[in-house]
């Protein structure tokens, strides 16, 4: 072996903590880099890609099955512009409830479903992905698509359909996913044939790819050559993917800032960690490179022998961190493809390359500058080091530290790092960014936690539903949770039968009642959803951005989507047009409502009395006295409503939404692993630290210091450094948040009120600006340990 | 009158993992007021037995009691709150950290003890103005003389008012002129009653400094001369 190569070998041997952290950092900065550039490239247009990815529907038609056969749908495959097509797949419109068990109340009704018969989940067109459990095969299986909006979240749940011959019941064997949103529910064709409804001849369903479907336009004229290649008027109804886009994308808008905002920082840290790992790696052992260099090294081979000491553990690091990094990608990949609504299709190779190009290069060029520098020193400084006095700012830092009435080993603590600002800088960077992200990731969470609570407003206890039977516990509408939606079909109960039964009730507090009515505004395209509330409904528990909620008949709040489609602000009046009447309302506050697809009002029902005077509630929401037991009170209840018909339930909402689980565990991962890799940064620069103090530890140590004083020694000199990186960290933590929430809302169209940004309690900031310190300190706990062991005898030899 | 024993080794063995033992079944007593000179060839054993009395490393077999205390029996912190109290350290090297300015240097030892940064200014003072380096409190190490150097060393070493001052090569790294100023150092705080123990190669150094010599070869004591000095 050539002298080189064994001064690389032994340097990389004899250092071995100092290898192994150079090795973890570079593996971690990999991996978060891995996961970075996979969060930026899932962030890229999620809808456009998943979609390809799943070979999705251009045009999911509907036809009717007694105007067409199976046999002339296979051949509108070759209906001009179509360049792919499946089906004919037998689909019916089912209406669901909860069967017994599994945590859902029993009997509720789910929103209606578009089921489709199919025998495999793959084909040339929607490729739909399978997320859980199994596809459905046999008789009485049933998978769920995820968009479709119910609270069904377990395999093994059973679907009852009561409206159908025989009330058969479903199991659910699996979660699926189709980017096109084809369906809300699949079974097998022979089950789906056995569904079908008395006196309804069933569709069939045909998905179709087309050689152009990039304009509203374009897929009208593919839609019309499908209509041309069919018997006339069999083509029922046909969802463009383009609408499908357009929702999945306002939905993902919301959240790309966030996770790219999130894939940068990975990003920019792996870049910080990688280059003080490695320049500390090489700019420590200045004086081996003196004695190198006496010896007859070339500043050539010197260079060379630094950089293989840093190449050979980062290049092992990096193999194993692009391996971990693709591991862990997965599930951070199916989560981000949770809040998406898309599919992953895991680690894509050129982000794998890039990054490991990447860090390898990055640690070739950082290594080469530290080494040139290192070889470029002169031989007897080389050697001197360590006898002779460095630069002014430490001791500055000594000389000021030793007047603070601090015990000696937390003065000399403090003042070390400002003998190297360098090296210090680094740290103060590493710890910078941690902070950062963790204060980004804290307010992320609350702010999101916040949307929940506004999306759920479920300030009820209790809510009877003023449906007759069968019903569930909860009822769509403002107040309730909106993923089970009421039959509009069914007429109410007599609402004074169920007031009168309310009052009565022991318990009650106050509670109001929630009517759902269509009406038209002038200059707003389409209908306008109005809810109108009787009662007190202060209490509803609606997030205001700005104004007031109403107080008085003629009032109304709107959501930030109602503002910019009417083009109107609060303080205007609007018309409604309802039953052929108009009635002006004046708007007096702005509602925060992430549901909401289409446009609302939101206002008094005496408002609409003029036109609906027969407008009853659908629900009615209940708080109850401080004390009393929802369920006890519910069930009290319905004795007294069950001659009636109606049922009360539960007014709070099932659970987190799945998007919210999916973005808090990424952001809880994330966070940890930002932490961790600001930590390593830490725990190798104090290595080096205490390496290279190890003399001066042991004439310490010589003197009288003890273990505990040598550990409070090494921790002093990174709380500072904490402190420093918490200050700065701090506040550029809360600036990403305070940039980044209002940019998922205006990329969603929703304002967000100022409460969902100051999401910080005073303690909770206390408690970051003090995460420098604690990232500092942890990092720091590992090498002061070995400082306070290192054997002092062993230490004096060492030169 | 004997006076009381402030080392005493009983059996001290220690050993690495391979080779010979470094030290071999050493028996040595040392009384207060004594200036022991140690000396033997280049491996025999001598900073290993120093290293042994102040409590900075173990023996294998055998006690070290050191004023009282079982040195070996100590833990870690203890042998270190020992070393604050008992033990005043010399390097051949002087270890002055580069950081601090002479006088920190000084004080050092006692502020790692506990004491006021007043109360260890003025002892500093008095060691310095004592030892004739009192111009350089506020220098750094780095600009002054190997003989200086290890006259702040000396006034480190003496911060705690230590009964017990080891001193391993004092003179193993300064030229003759330097080497005598730090011998006339040595005799002068033997002469005030210090009890010191003095490793070196030297043997001037031995003959002008110590009441006994005593010759380490192969990890065992080879022989043990009162020569009784100056005096
Ligand atoms: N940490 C250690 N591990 C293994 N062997 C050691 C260690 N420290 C000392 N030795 C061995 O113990 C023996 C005695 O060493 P010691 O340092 O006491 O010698 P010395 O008499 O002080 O020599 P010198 O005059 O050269 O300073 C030597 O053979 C040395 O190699
Ligand atoms: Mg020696």
């Amino acid at each position: 072996m050539s002298g080189l190569g064994r001064v690389v070998r032994s340097g990389v041997r004899r250092r071995r903590v100092q290898t192994l952290v150079t090795g973890l950092a570079t593996m971690l900065a990999v991996t978060v880099s891995v996961l970075g550039g996979s969060l930026l490239v899932a962030s890229d247009g999620p809808f456009d890609r998943a979609f390809a990815g799943q070979h999705g529907a251009h045009l999911t038609a509907r036809f009717d099955a007694s105007r067409t056969t199976a046999e002339q749908l296979t051949s509108s495959a070759h209906a001009a512009a179509v360049t792919a097509a499946a089906g004919p797949f037998g689909t019916a419109t089912l209406d669901p409830h909860t069967g017994a068990d599994l945590g859902l109340p029993a009997n509720a009704s789910l929103p209606p479903m578009t089921v489709v018969g199919r025998t495999d989940p793959g084909g040339p067109v929607d490729d739909v992905t399978l997320l859980r459990g199994g596809w459905a095969s046999g008789p009485g299986q049933i998978v769920l698509a995820d968009s479709y909006g119910s609270p069904v979240q377990d395999l093994g749940t059973v679907l009852d359909y009561p409206e159908l011959p025989g009330d058969p019941k479903l199991t659910v064997v699996g979660f699926a996913r189709s980017v096109s949103r084809t369906a809300d529910a699949w079974v097998s064709p022979a089950e789906l044939a056995s569904l079908g409804a008395p006196g309804t001849a069933g569709g069939y369903q045909m998905l179709y790819r087309f050689a152009s479907a990039g304009s509203t336009a374009q897929v009208a004229a593919d839609r019309a050559a499908v209509a041309s290649a069919t018997p006339p008027g069999a083509l029922v109804g046909a969802q463009s993917w383009l609408v499908t886009a357009q929702g999945t994308n306002r939905n993902t808008a919301l959240f790309v800032p966030f996770l790219v905002a999130f894939g940068l920082l990975g990003v920019l840290m792996s870049v910080l960690i990688v280059g003080i790992v490695v320049s500390g790696a090489v700019g420590t052992g200045t004086r081996r490179i003196g004695i190198l260099k006496s010896l007859g090294f070339t500043p050539a081979q010197v260079v060379r022998s630094y950089m293989g000491q840093a190449l050979v553990p980062a290049a092992v690091g990096t193999a194993v961190g692009a391996l971990a990094g693709n591991a862990l990608a997965i599930p951070v990949l199916s989560a981000t493809a949770d809040v998406y609504g898309t599919t992953t299709s895991g680690v894509a190779p050129w982000v794998d390359v890039v990054v490991i190009g990447g860090a390898l290069g990055l640690v070739t060029a950082t290594a080469w500058v530290a080494a040139l520098r290192a070889g470029r020193l002169r031989t007897v400084d080389a050697l001197a080091v360590g006898r002779t006095p460095r630069a002014g700012s430490g001791r500055r830092a000594a000389r000021l530290a030793a007047r603070l009435p601090l015990p000696r080993p937390v003065s000399l603590g403090l003042a070390q790092p400002f003998a190297r600002p360098a090296r210090m800088a680094g740290m103060v960077a590493a710890i910078v960014f941690g902070t950062a992200a963790a204060t980004f990731a804290v307010g992320m969470g609350s702010s999101l936690n916040w949307v929940q609570a506004a999306k759920n407003h479920d300030t009820a206890d209790v809510v009877v539903n003023a449906f007759g039977p069968p019903t569930g516990s909860a009822v769509a509408g403002p107040g309730a949770p909106s993923n089970v939606t009421p039959h509009r079909t069914r007429a109410t109960a007599d609402p004074a039968a169920i007031t009168a039964a309310v009052n009565a009730q022991a318990g009650t507090e106050k509670y109001f009642g929630t009517a759902g009515t269509e009406v038209t505004v002038p200059g707003v395209a389409g209908t306008t959803s109005v809810f109108a509330f009787s009662g007190d409904s202060s209490w509803a528990g609606f997030t205001m951005v700005s104004g007031r909620w109403f107080t008085a008949p003629g009032e109304a709040v709107v959501p930030s989507t109602f503002l910019t489609a009417s083009g109107t602000r609060l303080g205007d009046t609007v018309t409604l047009q309802d039953h052929g009447k108009a009635i002006g309302v004046r708007l007096v506050g702005e509602v925060f409502d992430p549901h909401t697809q289409t446009d609302e009002v939101l206002t008094e029902a005496a408002t609409l009395a003029p036109a609906e005077p027969d407008l009853h509630p659908e629900t009615y929401s209940i708080k109850l006295k401080p004390g009393t037991d929802a369920a006890g009170y519910a069930t009290a209840l319905n004795g007294t409503l069950a001659p009636l018909g109606v049922t009360a339930g539960s007014g709070r909402s099932h659970g987190e939404s799945g998007t919210i689980v999916a973005l808090d565990a990424l952001t809880a991962l994330l966070t940890l692993i930002l932490v961790a890799t600001a930590g390593l940064g830490v725990l190798n620069t104090v290595v080096l630290e205490t390496r290279e103090r190890v003399r001066e530890i042991g004439v310490a140590k010589a003197l009288g210091m003890t273990p505990r004083q040598t550990v409070t020694m090494v921790l002093a000199s990174v709380t500072v450094v904490g402190l420093i990186g918490g200050a700065v960290g701090l506040p550029l933590g809360l600036a990403l948040h305070a940039v980044t929430v209002p940019a998922m809302g205006h990329s969603a169209g929703l304002d967000f009120p100022a409460v969902a940004i100051d999401v910080y309690p005073d303690s909770e900031l206390a408690l970051l600006g003090l995460g420098g310190v604690l990232i500092a300190v942890l990092g720091a706990l590992l090498p002061a340990g070995w400082a306070a062991r290192t054997r002092t005898v062993t230490a004096l030899r060492t030169e | 009158m004997m006076s009381t024993p402030v080392i005493e080794l009983s059996g001290v063995s220690r050993r690495y993992q391979e080779g010979p033992a470094a030290l071999d079944q050493v028996s040595l007593t040392v009384r207060a007021g004594e200036s022991v000179a140690i000396v033997g060839p280049s491996g025999s054993g001598k900073s290993t037995m120093l290293n042994l009395i102040a409590g900075l490393d173990r023996p294998s077999a055998g006690t070290v009691t050191v004023d009282g205390t079982r040195v070996d029996a100590l833990s870690e912190a203890g042998s270190a709150r020992f070393r604050r109290a008992k033990i005043g350290m010399v390097f051949q090297f002087f270890n002055l950290l580069d950081d601090l300015t002479v006088a920190d240097n000084v004080m050092l030892p006692a502020e790692m003890a506990g004491t006021g940064r007043g109360a260890a200014r003025r002892r500093a003072g008095e060691l310095l103005a004592a030892l004739g380096i009192e111009r350089h409190a506020r220098a750094y190490p780095g600009r002054l003389s190997g003989g200086e150097r290890q006259r702040v060393a000396v006034a480190r070493s003496l911060m705690n008012r230590p009964p017990l001052l080891l001193a391993d090569e004092p003179t193993g790294a300064l030229d003759s002129a330097s080497g005598e100023d730090v011998k006339a150092l040595l005799n002068e705080l033997h002469a005030d009653g210090q009890t010191i123990v003095t490793v070196t190669h030297d043997l001037t150094l031995a003959q002008a400094c110590a009441t006994r010599t005593v010759t380490i070869a192969d990890g065992r004591i080879a022989a043990d001369v009162r020569t009784e000095a100056v005096r």
